[in-house]
């Protein structure tokens, strides 16, 4: 799947998207965030703080709680500061 | 109704997108044009700029999706939501909302509405440039709780 990253989460891993391939056992948006923290202390930092991270399943907002199923693409990024 | 949802870099024109709207028809009661602008201080500091970040695609989808829960709470005979990206210096405008109605109650309420969400919702993100640093801008509560006022009929998604 397509994980995109932006605003300071994208700037503290780095990369403004990848493709990765997360273990089955890996279901919801929640345990994402949770594999993702331990690919490195640039993912540890981005996800100190999980509660505020937002995200998006194929560019619509999700709960944490929400299931990865056929999921293309999942974006990650902090509270929203538009307008 | 006519309905315009834009994401781009240049500025825009609020009056004559706000006479779009209206040219050409007479049922046509109500125009409400808001236009937010780059003030030049963030908390007591000059700044030099803002910085708008966006999630391509989801930026759109997402307007449009506010915008259709704004058709279905009021009767609107015409929307315009312009949202600029990239670097924008003080005085200049950020974002346009433009609503049409026959009168002047809906076309207020949908433009409040669709400012709450675009503060709330819609993916963008800015950065302040003060004196050759730059921050992210943090959230405000307030802005969650303009927005949490719309939210009662609604499902939110977090």
């Amino acid at each position: 799947m397509k994980i995109r990253y932006f605003a300071w989460v994208r700037e503290r891993i780095g990369k403004a998207e990848e493709e990765l391939d997360p273990p089955p056992a890996i279901s919801t948006v929640e345990q994402l965030i949770g594999w993702l923290s331990n690919r490195g202390e640039e993912y540890a930092h981005a996800f100190e703080n999980p509660k505020v991270i937002r995200a998006a399943i194929d560019q619509h907002h999700v709960r944490h709680q929400t299931e990865l199923k056929g999921a293309r693409e999942i974006a990650f990024f902090p509270p929203m500061t538009g307008g | 109704m006519s309905l315009t949802v834009r994401i781009q870099r240049e500025a825009f024109d609020a009056s004559a997108e706000s006479a779009k709207l209206t040219r050409g028809r007479t049922d046509v009661g109500a125009v409400v044009t808001f236009t937010g602008i780059c003030r030049g201080d963030e908390n007591g500091k000059l700044i030099a700029a803002l910085t708008l970040e966006h999630y391509p695609g989801m930026a759109e989808q997402e307007i449009t999706r506010h915008v259709e829960e704004a058709r279905g709470r009021w009767p609107l005979l015409g929307v315009t939501v312009i949202h600029r990206h990239g670097r924008i210096t003080p005085g200049e405008d950020i974002v346009l909302v433009v609503t049409a109605s026959s009168h002047r109650e809906a076309a207020f309420a949908a433009a409040e509405f669709l400012m709450d969400f675009l503060k709330t919702r819609a993916p963008f993100w800015k950065q302040v440039d003060v004196a050759g640093n730059t921050n992210w801008v943090e959230a405000r509560d307030t802005d969650d709780r303009l927005a949490a006022r719309w939210q009662s009929s609604e499902r939110a998604a977090e």
